[in-house]
């Protein structure tokens, strides 16, 4: 097969190795479970279940709401404890609407429905139990997985690639998935092939992943529709984006969807998280974790229950060996910092990665000097430098026009500056402005709207008024109102 | 001699290039026509009057005529002064504003008699209800001018800052720091 | 830190100069053995000037002095300005080369990264325009001695007219001015070596060599060394076939004067260069031409810093006109556009 090369993009330090030799372990129930309502885009999960409720492991805890959403699940069971705010994982630590459950270290599943043959099921309802399974994108993005099944319905869609790329730094959970779960794994993307109508199945994964290139080419074997395909180790490879160019030649027009030009890309994760919903109708309750970085005793990947506080992963692979300078939700590249080690894992979470300062590289900022580095990296290209000095002068919107909208936040251009400007963070406190202006445009055209409403109101009530009063007859009311 | 000369010379020419420079960016800002109109444009339109002047157009010209700072519109907040720094040419800063974003008037359920007292003074129609009846504010059509908690007469309504959440938290700007 | 990404390339500021210090090296070694010594006494002087300039300029403009010496940007610009010189001019030229550089083109306009200007370009114009003849007193290969050198350099008497020869580009320039000569008859002076002038083209070499050396380590894109080499080698290869007898070859133009010099570390300048790949092209495919046509039919010998300069005034519409096409905004892409 053909593969077609992207602009730009760097070739960091993969540091995969430590983790990536180990086989999955799987984690001890912890004391507590911390399950956030909002594990994905678009609207939170409205909660079904009560303080002091019992509840059974897959039982739903909170229903999906809205058509972009997902529901949540209990991960074991036990005893709901408390409905309230705790931590989010995210780098803000606002908090968010979470349900706590204190397992009762049973395990006991709830009935599930296994289908007979899930190769017989209607596309319909392939994308039903996805939905109903509280499946979301598990490479990081957490986009509800049912809403991408769906939009093969309104896009026919040719191309179903599943994203085994992991360009990533350190993260290796979907390295070892393919490689000990591969059956699984194509079970799962030939289930999503048939929930989408597509007619070809590609499975792209790095060459910097032997082992499970081999896994997979095995398990495929049997199924003429996939290829299993070797890409260049290159970051963002595993960006959709870049991905879809690089394996079919084409380019997602800016500010469509990949289904538009009749490609879906999902995630190693997902795929597995697919077979196990349709297959045996069991709700994602658990992901594989990457725990790495310098800073922790025994790295490997872990099945960790959705909830589960990051400090208790942590505690679980030897703690730390030496005080990180940053813990990670994700990858380094994209990742977030953890704000604090009660934050729990989410379905979106696919590292926790405590870097030590000798990884880090951490520098002070020095000026630009116009080097053009970040020019020859940006896979969309952009020229960063220009943005980050309008940025920098508060010209937002003069960095609009220059595409920053068009930014993936891929962080390459930071990766090379070597004046260690902070080009990744500027671009997205950018999009974050562009966003709260546009939100504040909407809002004073509404509020003009709403005032030139009441100044017509008011002055047809004052007229009403002053034609009622002097005098009765009705001509003049009819003619002014 | 030509070689004391000479280094004098440059160090000379390199000290006055530097004045002048600075006294040009004194003296040659840019400066552009005021337009009244412009302004009027980029103010909410709301009337609500809590620049101190009548309405947005008094508003606007005042500004037009340097006599109101950029700064003037608390329901604009930020982005509307920068808006109106740009039209005017000028510079703004934002430490004058007063620390808060936008904000939302907020009925307290337990003070509220139902006089609909500010329902009639809001200018954007935002809050609803009947007589004798609780009132409630409409959060998206709220531009958090504060007229009606100026009539209330139990004091039952707060404004509040827009409390941030995951939904509408940003990033801020990173520091400066410059070599 | 505290944005994504959480690892970096383990690349500063300090590392880039130190590794273009470093590539300079090898011509420097050519420079001091072939011509002789002077150039290391003449290095000393506009480096201690350079940094010093630099600190005192950071300290009258409030800014962290130690970091921002330590980061050898000041040593780069002081090293090249002293290349671009003749060896054995006398230190106060030195010394106001230096201070031009980094005073008025670099610190007025804003310190590292902020000059539109090549400081060691500019250098070399001021003193070329000020002092015409001490800069175009080059010493021919091997025949001064490290005493005449340094008298040169730190003595005032300047009666050297005996003692210095016309460069390669001056003699060839002089000669086909005659009327009288051909390039070929030219080229059997004294002046000339195997590949351009005699002894400057091992230099050269070295500057090759050391521009290798920067691009295996990644500090300067194929881009502007190849376009310039291309460009100067492509002009002057049509019009010596074109008139053999009037215009050099271009092996000739690439061994003389400072193209090598210019092609991997002058132009290459990242400051005040474009930044975007096609930029990059135009931008040293723009100086290659304007020196060629100055070499041809300007007033001076050597044309690259004013090609040089002419296209840093592009730079700010090359980089606007050249930026990379951005993605999913293809003309191609279906349904493109914003």
């Amino acid at each position: 097969m053909k593969i077609f090369r992207f602009r730009g993009g760097i070739h960091p330090e993969g540091n995969k190795d430590p983790t990536a030799c180990h086989p999955i372990a799987r984690l001890p129930l912890p004391q507590r479970l911390y399950i956030p309502l909002q594990q994905h885009i678009g609207e939170p999960a409205a909660p079904e279940v009560e303080v002091g409720d019992h509840v059974l492991k897959g039982q739903r805890l909170a229903r999906h709401q809205g058509s972009v959403s997902a529901p949540v699940h209990a991960p074991t069971s036990g005893r709901v404890i408390a409905i309230g705010d705790h931590m989010a994982p995210h780098p803000s630590g606002l908090p968010v609407q979470t349900i706590t459950l204190e397992p009762d270290g049973e395990e006991r599943w709830i009935e599930t429905e296994p289908a007979v043959d899930p190769f017989a099921l209607t596309r319909a309802e392939v994308s039903a139990r996805v939905r109903d399974a509280g499946i979301v994108g598990l490479g990081g993005a957490a986009f509800p997985a049912a809403v991408k099944l769906d939009a093969g319905n309104r896009h026919p869609i040719d191309t179903l690639i599943l994203n085994g790329g992991e360009c990533e730094p350190y993260l290796t959970c979907d390295d070892r998935l393919m490689r000990e779960g591969a059956g699984y794994v194509v079970e799962g993307v030939r289930l999503i092939a048939n929930g989408l109508g597509a007619k070809r199945t590609v499975i792209a994964i790095e060459d910097n992943k032997p082992e499970a290139l081999e896994a997979m080419r095995a398990a495929a074997a049997a199924h003429p529709g996939i290829h299993v395909l070797r890409v260049p180790s290159r970051y963002p490879m595993g960006s959709e984006k870049q991905l879809v160019t690089t394996v079919t030649g084409r380019e997602i027009p800016a500010g469509k969807l990949s289904a538009e030009i009749g490609v879906s890309v999902h995630n190693v994760g997902t795929a597995l998280a697919v077979c196990r919903a349709v297959r045996f109708g069991k709700p994602l309750v658990s992901r594989v974790v990457t725990v790495g970085g310098g800073a922790i005793r025994n790295p490997r990947n872990v099945v960790v229950p959705i909830g589960t506080p990051a400090g208790d992963l942590i505690d679980f692979c030897g703690g730390f060996t030496e005080p990180p300078t940053r813990v990670l939700m994700g990858g380094p590249m994209m990742g977030q910092v953890l704000p604090g080690l009660e934050a729990p894992v989410v379905k979106g979470t696919s590292g926790i990665i405590a870097l030590t300062a000798a990884e880090a590289h951490a520098a002070s900022e020095r000026a630009c000097l116009h080097c053009g580095r970040c020019v020859d990296v940006c896979p969309v290209g952009l020229v960063p430098l220009e943005l980050a000095a309008r940025v920098r002068a508060g010209r937002i919107d003069d960095a609009a026009e220059l595409g920053m909208g068009d930014c993936l936040s891929c962080g390459c251009c930071a990766y090379v500056c070597p004046a260690h400007l902070p080009l990744a963070h500027l671009f997205n406190y950018a999009k974050g402005e562009i966003a709260a202006r546009r939100e504040a445009q909407r809002k004073a055209e509404e509020t003009r709207k709403l005032a030139e409403a009441r100044r017509l109101r008011l002055a047809a009530e004052a007229a009403a008024k002053a034609a009622r009063r002097p005098a009765r007859p009705a001509e003049t009311v009819e003619t002014e109102s | 001699m030509t070689m004391i000369l000479s280094v004098v010379a440059v160090a000379a020419l390199g000290l006055a290039l530097g004045w002048l420079l600075g006294l040009a960016s004194q003296w040659l800002g840019a400066t552009t026509d005021p337009v009244v109109e412009r302004i009027a444009e980029a103010l909410p339109g709301s009337q609500c009057g809590q620049c101190g002047f009548a309405g947005c157009a008094q508003a606007a010209a005042a500004v037009a005529a340097g006599d109101a700072p950029v700064t003037l519109c608390p329901p604009g907040g930020r982005a509307v002064a920068e808006k109106l720094a740009q039209i005017l040419g000028a510079t703004f800063d934002p430490g004058n504003l007063p620390d808060r974003g936008p904000l939302l008037a907020r009925v307290r359920t337990d003070a509220c008699i139902g006089c609909s007292r500010c329902i009639k003074s809001c200018p954007t129609d935002a809050i609803l209800g009947a007589t004798k009846q609780l009132h409630v504010v409409l959060e998206e059509a709220c531009i958090g001018c504060g007229a009606c908690a100026e009539v209330c007469p139990t004091g039952g309504i707060d404004l509040e800052g827009i409390p941030v959440t995951l939904r509408n938290w940003r990033w801020h700007k990173p520091g400066v720091g410059h070599a | 830190m505290i944005h994504s990404p959480y690892v970096r390339k383990a690349v500063s500021v300090q590392r880039t100069m130190g590794l273009v210090l470093l590539a300079l090296i090898p011509g420097i070694v050519a420079h001091a053995l072939l011509i002789g010594p002077g150039v290391l006494v003449n290095l000393a002087i506009s480096t201690i000037t350079a940094v010093g300039a630099e600190a005192l300029m950071l300290h009258l403009r409030k800014r962290p002095v130690a970091i921002a010496v330590g980061d050898l940007s000041a040593v780069v610009t002081a090293w090249l300005v002293t290349l671009c010189f003749p060896p054995i001019v006398p230190w106060w030229l030195t010394v106001c080369g230096a201070l031009v550089a980094i005073v008025a083109v670099k610190h007025l306009y804003g310190g590292l990264g902020q000059n539109p200007f090549n400081p060691a370009m500019i250098a070399y114009c001021s003193m070329i325009v000020a002092f015409p003849a001490l800069m175009s007193q080059w010493p021919p290969a091997g025949q001064l001695s490290f005493d005449t050198q340094l008298a040169l350099i730190l003595g005032g008497a300047r009666d050297i007219d005996g003692i210095t020869g016309a460069t390669a580009l001056d003699a060839l320039r002089t000669g086909l001015r005659s009327g009288t000569q051909t390039v070929d008859a030219v080229l059997q002076g004294s002046a000339f070596g195997a590949l351009g002038g005699r002894g400057w083209e091992w230099i050269s070499v070295g500057y090759v060599a050391g521009g290798l050396f920067l691009l295996a380590k990644r500090i300067i894109t194929w881009h502007m060394p190849l376009a310039f080499i291309g460009v100067l080698a492509g002009i002057s290869t049509l019009f010596w076939l074109l008139d053999p007898g009037r215009f050099a070859s271009p092996l000739f133009h690439l061994a003389s004067g400072g193209a090598m010099l210019a092609a991997f570390f002058i132009v290459t300048d990242p400051v005040s260069g474009a930044t975007t790949p096609r930029g990059k092209l135009l931008f040293a495919g723009g100086i290659a031409l304007i020196a060629w046509l100055i070499r041809n039919f300007g007033a001076y010998p050597e044309g690259i810093a004013f090609g040089v300069l002419l296209m840093n005034m592009c730079v700010p519409l090359l980089d606007m006109k050249t930026q990379p096409p951005v993605f999913g905004h293809h003309k191609d892409a279906k349904g493109g556009g914003k």
